[in-house]
C-alpha cells in the first residue's frame, strides 16, 4: 500500500504549483480582461458602423464620438465640471446630513421616533415626482438640483450610519458604563469607530445615487435651457441628433460615476485596512 | 503589590447583603445572596447556567441594581476602581493593544508619564511586553485574553470581576493563563471574585469556592480551598487538590439535584 519515492520532498507540491501559477495569471487577467473585452467592443462596433454605412445620426462611429470629445471639449468640460460639482456637493451634504442625523436619532429615542418615518418618505418618493415642485420654489437651477442629488444620496448614509452607530459590543457598552464614561466620550470612542465601516458602506452606495439623482434632476430641472451639467448636455443633444455629443457626454457621465465608486471605495479601504474583516487580506 | 495577608485579617472591600435580583414580575435570578469579599481574596462563583452568577457579577459592577438587598463597599465611597475580564475579550479592534489597555484612564482624562508607566507595567505582567502596538486582529485568542487582563488591572483596581475569560479557549491555552493568573494573584495580591463552571479551575485558582444552584439562582454552599499559594501547576496532581475537586463537585451536584 504504500508508495515509495526516491525523490526529495519537493519544496512545493505540484497541486501547489498549480494554485500558484492560477493565482498569478488571475492577477494579469483581472486587469488584461476587462481590457481586451473593451477594445473588442469597440472595434466590432466600428466595423458595424463603416461595413453597414450606419448614419452617424442614428450610431456614430467610435472615432467619431473621440473626436467630438475633443471638438466639444470645451462645451463638455464645462459641462462635466456643473456635473461633478452637483454630485460632491449633493455627496457631501448627505454625508453632512446624514451623520447628523444618525447621530441625533442614537442619541435621542424620542428624536429617531418623531422624524424616521419622514426620512423614509423622503426616500421612497421618487424625486423625479419632487423634483418639478423643487424647481418652482428655488430660483437657482444649480441649488434645485443639487437638492435633489441630496435627497436621493442622503438616505443610505443615514440608514446606515444610524444601524452602525447602534452596533457597538454590548460588553464593550457594559464597560464604558463600568468606567463612567460621559455619553460624549461614547460616541466619540466607541459609537463612531463601531459605526465606521457600516458608514463607509452607505458612502459607497451614496456616491453612486449623488450622480444618479444630479442626473435626474439635470433632466428634470435642467431642461428649460438653464444649461446645466452633462445630462442636459446629453438630452440636448438628442433634440438636435448630435449622438455623437451624446455619447461623448454618456461617456463622461460613467467615467464620472467610476471615479465616485473608485474614491470611495480607495476612501473605505485606507479607513479600514488596519482593523476591519472586510479590508484585510487573507492567506488562504 | 501587597504581600497576602493571611485568611480572616484581611480589610473587608465589600459585603452583599440578602441580595435578590427579580427580573421582570417573577423571574428569581438571584435569592438571598450574601457574600464578604476582602482584600485579597481570590472568590469562584461556580454554578450550572442559570444559577445567578453573572447576575451577581453585574450587580456587584453596578450595571443593574438589586430589587431588595445591600451591596456596600468599605468606606462607603462606591465602587472606585473596578477591573472587569468578560468572556470574550472585549477588545476595541480600531485601535492598538496599548490604546485598548489604556481605555480605563483615557475614559477618566488621566494621561501622561504615570499612565504610560502603568500601562507598561500591565502588559509587562500578563506577558506582552512589544505587543504594545499591534491589533487585536494579529493575537491569538489566547493573546486578546491577556490585553483584557491587563485592561482590567492597570488602574490597580480593588476588585476584578472575572466572567468565564476562558471559558471559549482551548484546554492548553486555559491552563497556562490559569497558571499566569496566579502568578499575577501572587505579584499583585489583587482580589478577583471569578465565574466559573469549570470544578478544576474553580479548585486550582480560588482560596473560596461559592456553590451555586438556580431556579431561584442562590448560594448553596462555601467551601475555602486552604492551600497556599503561590500554587504551582504541580498542585493540580496532590491528592489534597483531588479532594478539593471531589467536594466542589459533590457540592455542584448536589446544586444540579436541587434544580432538577
Amino acid at each position: 500500500m504504500t508508495i515509495a519515492s526516491d525523490a526529495p520532498t519537493p519544496t512545493m507540491d505540484s497541486e501547489e504549483l498549480r494554485r500558484a501559477r492560477l493565482a498569478r495569471i488571475q492577477l494579469v487577467a483581472k486587469w488584461t480582461l476587462p481590457v481586451i473585452v473593451m477594445a473588442l467592443t469597440l472595434l466590432a462596433w466600428h466595423l458595424y458602423v463603416t461595413i453597414n454605412e450606419v448614419p452617424h445620426y442614428i450610431l456614430p462611429s467610435p472615432a467619431m464620438v473621440f473626436q467630438t470629445m475633443f471638438t466639444d471639449w470645451g462645451l463638455l468640460s464645462a459641462a462635466a465640471w456643473v456635473t461633478t460639482k452637483l454630485s460632491l456637493y449633493a455627496l457631501a451634504l448627505a454625508v453632512i446630513g446624514g451623520v447628523a442625523l444618525a447621530v441625533l436619532f442614537t442619541q435621542s429615542k424620542w428624536a429617531e421616533m418623531s422624524f424616521f418615518p419622514y426620512a423614509v418618505i423622503l426616500q421612497v418618493t421618487p424625486v423625479i415626482a419632487v423634483a418639478p415642485l423643487i424647481q418652482i420654489y428655488v430660483d437657482s437651477a444649480f441649488a434645485a438640483a443639487l437638492i435633489c442629488a441630496w435627497i436621493v444620496a442622503f438616505f443610505p448614509i443615514l440608514s446606515n450610519t444610524t444601524i452602525g452607530l447602534k452596533s457597538a459590543d454590548h460588553n464593550l457598552r457594559d464597560l464604558f458604563t463600568i468606567y463612567g464614561a460621559t455619553r460624549w466620550q461614547r460616541l466619540i470612542f466607541l459609537d463612531i469607530p463601531s459605526a465606521l465601516p457600516f458608514f463607509l458602506g452607505g458612502l459607497k452606495i451614496a456616491g453612486g445615487l449623488a450622480l444618479i439623482g444630479a442626473v435626474v434632476a439635470e433632466f428634470v430641472i435642467g431642461r428649460s435651457g438653464t444649461g446645466l451639467g452633462l445630462a442636459s448636455t446629453l438630452l440636448e443633444a438628442s433634440y438636435r441628433y448630435n449622438f455623437a455629443r451624446l455619447y461623448a457626454a454618456l461617456f463622461l457621465i460613467s467615467g464620472l460615476g467610476i471615479m465616485i465608486f473608485a474614491a470611495t471605495s480607495l476612501i473605505s479601504h485606507l479607513s479600514l485596512r488596519k482593523w476591519h474583516e472586510s479590508a484585510l487580506n487573507r492567506e488562504s | 503589590m501587597q504581600a497576602p495577608l493571611p485568611l480572616g485579617s484581611r480589610p473587608p472591600v465589600l459585603r452583599m447583603s440578602a441580595v435578590d435580583k427579580v427580573f421582570g414580575a417573577d423571574i428569581v435570578a438571584l435569592k438571598g445572596m450574601q457574600l464578604d469579599v476582602n482584600q485579597g481574596d481570590f472568590i469562584s462563583l461556580l454554578g450550572p447556567s442559570g444559577c445567578g452568577k453573572s447576575t451577581a457579577l453585574r450587580l456587584i459592577a453596578g450595571l443593574m441594581t438589586p430589587t431588595t438587598g445591600r451591596i456596600e463597599w468599605s468606606g462607603g465611597t462606591g465602587q472606585g476602581d473596578l477591573g472587569v475580564v468578560f468572556q470574550e475579550p472585549t477588545l476595541m479592534p480600531w485601535t492598538t493593544v496599548a490604546k485598548n489597555v489604556a481605555l480605563p484612564f483615557r475614559l477618566r482624562g488621566k494621561s501622561g508619564a504615570e499612565v504610560a508607566d502603568a500601562i507598561r507595567n500591565a502588559l509587562d505582567l500578563v506577558g506582552l511586553s512589544g505587543f504594545e502596538n499591534a491589533y487585536p486582529r494579529e493575537l491569538s485568542g489566547g493573546m486578546k485574553m491577556r490585553v483584557s487582563i491587563a485592561r482590567a488591572l492597570v488602574t490597580n483596581p480593588r476588585l476584578i470581576l472575572m466572567d468565564e475569560p476562558f471559558a471559549a479557549l482551548d484546554e492548553i491555552t486555559r491552563f497556562k493563563l490559569n497558571n499566569d493568573l496566579l502568578d499575577l494573584k501572587t505579584k499583585t495580591g489583587c482580589t478577583v471574585i471569578f465565574v466559573t463552571h469549570s470544578v478544576f479551575e474553580s479548585v486550582f485558582l480560588s482560596d473560596r469556592i461559592v456553590v451555586m444552584a438556580a431556579r431561584p439562582g442562590r448560594v448553596i454552599r462555601t467551601l475555602e480551598v486552604d492551600e497556599p499559594y503561590p500554587r504551582a501547576e504541580a498542585f493540580r496532581t496532590t491528592p489534597e487538590y483531588a479532594a478539593h475537586c471531589r467536594a466542589a463537585s459533590d457540592a455542584l451536584h448536589d446544586a444540579m439535584g436541587i434544580a432538577a
